[in-house]
C-alpha cells in the first residue's frame, strides 16, 4: 500500500508547527488551566476572586491571542490546512490524551464531586470553593460542581466561539450563528437560571427543552414550579408550549438548525470548542444505520420514562387535580397513536422500509408497556417505578452518554456524537425536519466534483457528497444546519435554504449541463 | 430457483472499461442500472475510484485518502462491478483481448477506453530530472510528497488550473513558489483580461511570485540528477528544488500507438462515442469528438464532460443508442480563496460581435463578467468570481435566449451565496446602467 493511503508517517512540519506567538498563547492558557488543577489538588488560594479571575482570564486570553495569530492578517477563507496532520485534530497522540483527560473529568464531575471539593456538610473546598465568589456574586449561593462546570462550559463556548468567528469570518451565516449560540449559552443557559435562584424562583433555562431537559416534567420540578406561584406556572406552561407549539413551528420554517446549531448548549459546545474535531465523525452507511436505531431508542426511553414519572406523580381522583392517572395515560397513548397514524397516512411514501418497521415497533413497545402497566395495576410502568426509570435514564443517558461519551470523546469520534446518536430532542426535530419542514440543502445543478470536503467536514457524519454528486438536494433528519458543508465546498454547490415543501426532495438525477433527453430517460428508468 | 443458471452467465456480455476515473466509473454505474452485463473496470492507478479533483486536499491535510473515495469499498461488489488492478500493455482488437503487463490476458465483448490524461512535456532540457513533475495521478501526488520533503523553493510552469492548485498546495508547506505563465495575466487564454488580472492579483496576495509573459527555457540539475534551478526565456536563473509542469494535459493514448485504432490528439470518436473499431468506445479526457457541437471543443478534459460521456455511453451500451449531446457549457474552479463558476461562453478575446460587461467589487475578491451579443443583446455567458450562482437559472436563461437586460434585472434569482451574505445585484445593475450611458 502506498504512503498516501496510510500517511501517518507523513507529518509535514510546516503545516503543523506552532508560531512563537501561538506557543506563548498556549502557555498563557495553560497557566490559567494550571490554577484550576492546583485548586483541584486542594491548594487553598488566599484571594479567591483574584485567582479565579486570573485563571478564567488567562484561559480566555490565551485562546484569543492564539486565534488572532492563527487567523488575523491572513486571507479570509477556508482554514483547514494540516487538519489531518495535527496530532490533536488528526486522532494522534495528543487527541487520545485530551480524550482521556476530558472523560476522567466527566466521571469525577458526575459521580465523584467530592474530589472537586463538594462537601456534604460544611463549606466547599478545592476547585468548587474557588468558584464560590463568582457563584455568590450571581446567585447569592456558594458554588456547586454544576456551577463550576457551567462556568467552564460557558467560557469554552465564548472563547472558542471567538476563534470560530475569526476562522469563518468570510461567512456571515457562520458568524451570526455563532453569536447566537454564544448569546444563548451566556444568557439563557448560564445567567438566567442563576439569577432566578437569586430571586427565589425555580432554576429554569427556557432554551433547554424537554426531552433534552429530561427533568422538566419530573415530580420535584413540577412541585417546584407549582410552589413558585405564577412565575412557576408560566415556566411550566412555557415548557409545554416549547415542545408542542414553538418547536414544530420553527422547525417547519427553518429546519432543526434553529435549535441544534443556533440555540442549544450541547450544539453550541460542539460548534465552538468541538469545531477542530468535526471531521472525525464516521461517514459510513453502517454508522448511519446504528445512529437511527440508537437515537430513536433513546427517544422511546425518555418518552416512557417521562410517562412513568408523571403517572406516579398524578393522583387517582379528579377531585384533586383535573388530570388523573388514567386520563393522562390514555391521553398519551391516544396522542402517540394519532401522531403515528398521521405520519403513516400522509408521509408513508417518504419512509424507507426500515423506518416503517421501526416506527411500528416503537409504537407497539410504548403501547404494550402502557397496557401491561394498566392491566397489572401495580402502579409501575415496565416493572420498575417511574423514579427508578428516571435514575437509570439520568445515569445512562444524561450522564454517561451525553457527558462522558458525548464530550469526552470529542477528539476521537468527533464533536456531535451525542447530538447524532443520543439526543432525543434531535430525534424529534429530525423526524419533523425529514417529513415536514421547508429546510433543505440545495445542490447546484451539475457543479459537484465529488471532492468530498462536504462529507469530510460534516460533523453529523452525513455523506453529503453522495447526494450532491447526483444533483439531489440533501434532506436528512440528522442535519443540524451548521452550514459548514456549504462553506468548505470549493465549487459553490451547496446552499442551506428554506423554501416550498414542493420539490424539496428530488430523488431524481438532475445533473444539469447534460443532454435534456438523456436526463429524462435516466429518471424514467429509476422510477 | 436453486443455484445459478450457468448458461445465462456464460452468455452474459462482458463489458470492459479501461480507466477508473469519473468517465469510466460513471459509465460502469449506469450500465449496471440498466443491465446485468458483466462489468470489469481496469486501473493500474488505484484500487478504487477516487476524486481526482481533490488530490490537492490530501496534500494540504484537509482530507485523508479515504475521503477521496465517493463510494465505500463494499459498493463495487454489491453492484457487481469487478475491479481489476492491472496495466494494459496492448490491445488485440481483432481477437478482442487485452494483454496486461503481467502477461495475463482478458477478453471482452465491448471495450470502453477511459484512460484519461497525462501532463504535457514539451521537450525541455532537463525535463526528466528528479524533482521535475506534473500533477495528474495518484502516483504524481505520492511523488510530490517525496519531492517536497526538503524542498525550499519551487517553480511552477504554466498558468492553468493545476498550476494554481499546485501553488496553493506548496504554499501550505511554506515552500516559496515562483509561478511562470506565458500570458499577460493568469489563465488569460480562457479568462477575459480583467478577470485574469483579478486572479493574478489574488495569487500574488498569497505571496506567490507570479511572473507573467515568462516561459521556461531549460531546467538545470546537479550531478545527482536532481533539479537545482531553471532558466527562463529571458535568461534569468531561478533556484529551485521542485519544478511543477502544469502546461496542460493531453490524452493518455501512447499505449495505443501503432494499433488499428484511429487517433489524432485523442482517440477519435463519432457522435455515439464509438471509435473506428466496432465495439470499442472512448470517453472522457482521452476521447476526441470528430464533429463536436458548435459550442463545444473536440477534447474537453474536465470532470463534467467525463461524467456526461459516461452516462451517455452507458445508454448506448445497454441497448438505447444515444448521441453525445452536451448542453450549455459550464465549469468551476477555485483560485486560492476565490471561487469561480462559468455558465455559457465568455471569450477570452471577444470579437466584434461579443460585448462584455464587467463588474468588480472594491475588495478585489468578487467580480462578474457577462458576455452578450453586440447586435441582439442576447446573453451569451457569465464568469462569476466570489459570488455563487445557480446553475439551473443560467441554464434556463441560456436555453430561452434571454437578453442581457433580463439577466441583470433578475440576477438576484440566480444568487446562490449562503444566507445572510451581502448581495451585490443592485450595485451590479446600477454599474451596468451607468456604463451603458457612457457608451
Amino acid at each position: 500500500m502506498s504512503k498516501i493511503e496510510h500517511n501517518m508517517s507523513l507529518t509535514p512540519e510546516a503545516a503543523t508547527k506552532l508560531s512563537t506567538r501561538q506557543k506563548l498563547a498556549s502557555g498563557i492558557g495553560l497557566v490559567g488551566l494550571f490554577i484550576l488543577v492546583l485548586a483541584i489538588a486542594n491548594v487553598n488560594f488566599p484571594n479567591k476572586p483574584l485567582f479565579l479571575s486570573l485563571s478564567l482570564g488567562l484561559i480566555a486570553l490565551g485562546t484569543v491571542i492564539f486565534a488572532n495569530d492563527l487567523y488575523l492578517g491572513k486571507h479570509a477563507g477556508i482554514k483547514n490546512d494540516g487538519v489531518w496532520f495535527k496530532s490533536l485534530s488528526g486522532r494522534g497522540f495528543w487527541a487520545w490524551v485530551l480524550g482521556i483527560v476530558l472523560t476522567l473529568f466527566y466521571v469525577v464531575l458526575y459521580w465523584f464531586p467530592q474530589y472537586l471539593g463538594l462537601n456534604a456538610d460544611g463549606q466547599n473546598t478545592g476547585i468548587i470553593s474557588l468558584f464560590d465568589p463568582l457563584s455568590k456574586l450571581i446567585s447569592g449561593n456558594p458554588a456547586s460542581q454544576w456551577f463550576v462546570y457551567g462556568t467552564l462550559y460557558t467560557l469554552a463556548i465564548l472563547a472558542f466561539g471567538y476563534k470560530f468567528i475569526l476562522k469563518y469570518r468570510n461567512n456571515r451565516y457562520e458568524v451570526i450563528r455563532t453569536f447566537s449560540v454564544m448569546f444563548f449559552q451566556l444568557g439563557f443557559a448560564f445567567l438566567i437560571p442563576e439569577i432566578l435562584i437569586r430571586l427565589n424562583q425555580p432554576y429554569y433555562n427556557p432554551a433547554n427543552i424537554w426531552p433534552l431537559n429530561y427533568d422538566l416534567f419530573t415530580d420535584y420540578k413540577i412541585n417546584e414550579f407549582l410552589s413558585a406561584g405564577n412565575v412557576g406556572v408560566i415556566m411550566l406552561v412555557f415548557g409545554l408550549i416549547s415542545i408542542f407549539v414553538i418547536t414544530p413551528i420553527l422547525t417547519y420554517k427553518y429546519g432543526k438548525r434553529w435549535y441544534c446549531s443556533w440555540v442549544c448548549g450541547c450544539g453550541g459546545l460542539a460548534e465552538t470548542a468541538g469545531d477542530p474535531y468535526r471531521q472525525l465523525s464516521d461517514k459510513s452507511q453502517h454508522a448511519w444505520k446504528i445512529e437511527r436505531w440508537v437515537i430513536h431508542s433513546v427517544l422511546v426511553f425518555v418518552t416512557v420514562m417521562t410517562i412513568a414519572v408523571l403517572y406516579s406523580f398524578l393522583g387517582d381522583s379528579a377531585n384533586d387535580f383535573w388530570l388523573t392517572k388514567d386520563a393522562f395515560l390514555w391521553g398519551t397513548a391516544g396522542f402517540l397513536t394519532l401522531l403515528f397514524a398521521v405520519i403513516m397516512i400522509f408521509k408513508r411514501k417518504e419512509l424507507a422500509k426500515d423506518a416503517k418497521y421501526g416506527a411500528i415497533g416503537y409504537l407497539v413497545v410504548i403501547l404494550s408497556i402502557i397496557c401491561i402497566n394498566y392491566f397489572s395495576g401495580n402502579g409501575n410502568i415496565f416493572f420498575f417505578g417511574g423514579y427508578q426509570l428516571r435514575e437509570w435514564y439520568g445515569f445512562l443517558i444524561g450522564a454517561a452518554f451525553s457527558g462522558v461519551i458525548g464530550v469526552g470523546f470529542y477528539p476521537i469520534f468527533g464533536s456531535r456524537v451525542w447530538c447524532r446518536y443520543g439526543c432525543p430532542m434531535a430525534a424529534i426535530l429530525g423526524m419533523q425536519q425529514r417529513l415536514f419542514s421547508r429546510f433543505r440543502i440545495t445542490t447546484n445543478g451539475g457543479q459537484c466534483i465529488s471532492c468530498g470536503n462536504c462529507s469530510t467536514y460534516c460533523e453529523m457524519g452525513i455523506d453529503v457528497r453522495a447526494y450532491a454528486q447526483k444533483g439531489e438536494n440533501i434532506v436528512r433528519s440528522s442535519c443540524v444546519g451548521c452550514g459548514i458543508c456549504s462553506a468548505v465546498c470549493p465549487r459553490g454547490v451547496l446552499k442551506l435554504e428554506n423554501d416550498d415543501m414542493e420539490g424539496r426532495i428530488n430523488s431524481e438525477e438532475v445533473l444539469l449541463g447534460n443532454d435534456v433527453n438523456l436526463m429524462d430517460l435516466v429518471n424514467q428508468k429509476s422510477k | 430457483m436453486i443455484g445459478i443458471n450457468l448458461d445465462y452467465l456464460a452468455n452474459m456480455e462482458h463489458i470492459v472499461i479501461i480507466g477508473n476515473g469519473i468517465a469510466g466509473i460513471t459509465c460502469a454505474r449506469h450500465i449496471r442500472k440498466n443491465s446485468d452485463a458483466k462489468i470489469t473496470v481496469i486501473s493500474a492507478e488505484s484500487d478504487y475510484f477516487f476524486s481526482r479533483t481533490a488530490l490537492m486536499y490530501v496534500y494540504m491535510g484537509h482530507m485523508k485518502w479515504n475521503h477521496l473515495k465517493p463510494y465505500e469499498d463494499w459498493f463495487w461488489e454489491k453492484n457487481r462491478i469487478d475491479l481489476k488492478k492491472a496495466w494494459v500493455d496492448t490491445i488485440d482488437f481483432e481477437g478482442k483481448t487485452l494483454h496486461f503487463s503481467s502477461e495475463e490476458t482478458m477478453s471482452y465483448d465491448k471495450l470502453v477506453l477511459a484512460t484519461g490524461s497525462v501532463y504535457n512535456k514539451f521537450g525541455w532540457e532537463g525535463q526528466d530530472l528528479e524533482g521535475v513533475q506534473g500533477l495528474v495521478s495518484k502516483q504524481d501526488l505520492e511523488l510530490l510528497e517525496k519531492n517536497t520533503q526538503t524542498c525550499q523553493k519551487a517553480v511552477i510552469i504554466g498558468g492553468g488550473l493545476i498550476g494554481v492548485e499546485l501553488a496553493e498546495m506548496l504554499n501550505t508547506r511554506n515552500i516559496e513558489v515562483t509561478f511562470l505563465i506565458r500570458e499577460e495575466a493568469f489563465w488569460h487564454n480562457v479568462l477575459p483580461i480583467q478577470d485574469a488580472k483579478l486572479i493574478s492579483k489574488h495569487i500574488r496576495s498569497h505571496g506567490v511570485d507570479l511572473r507573467e509573459e515568462t516561459e521556461l527555457d531549460r531546467i538545470i540539475g546537479n550531478q545527482d540528477g536532481k533539479v537545482t534551478s531553471i532558466i527562463t526565456n529571458s535568461g534569468e536563473e531561478i533556484e529551485c528544488q521542485l519544478v511543477g509542469l502544469c502546461t496542460g494535459v493531453r490524452p493518455n493514448i501512447d499505449f495505443l500507438a501503432d494499433s488499428a485504432l484511429e487517433t489524432d490528439k485523442g482517440i477519435l470518436v463519432d457522435e455515439f462515442l464509438q471509435t473506428n473499431i466496432k465495439d470499442v468506445f472512448a470517453i472522457g479526457d482521452c476521447a476526441q469528438v470528430k464533429q463536436p457541437l458548435p459550442h463545444r471543443k473536440p477534447i474537453e478534459a474536465v470532470w463534467y464532460a467525463g461524467r456526461m460521456m459516461g452516462e451517455t455511453l452507458a445508454q448506448t451500451l445497454t441497448g438505447n443508442t444515444m448521441k453525445y449531446k452536451p448542453g450549455n457549457w459550464f465549469n468551476s474552479a477555485k483560485f486560492f480563496d476565490i471561487e469561480y463558476q462559468t455558465y455559457g461562453n465568455v471569450s477570452a478575446q471577444p470579437g466584434d460581435n461579443e460585448m462584455h460587461f464587467h463588474w468588480q467589487h472594491k475588495d478585489n475578491t468578487k467580480a462578474i463578467t457577462i458576455a452578450f451579443d453586440a447586435n441582439s443583446n442576447k446573453f451569451l455567458g457569465i464568469n462569476t468570481f466570489g459570488i455563487r450562482m445557480r446553475h439551473a437559472i443560467f441554464d434556463q436563461w441560456l436555453n430561452e435566449n434571454r437578453k442581457i437586460d433580463h439577466v441583470l434585472a433578475n440576477l438576484k434569482q440566480a444568487n446562490f451565496d449562503p444566507e445572510f451574505y451581502t448581495q451585490h445585484e443592485k450595485e451590479i445593475f446600477k454599474s451596468f446602467k451607468e456604463n451603458l450611458q457612457k457608451v
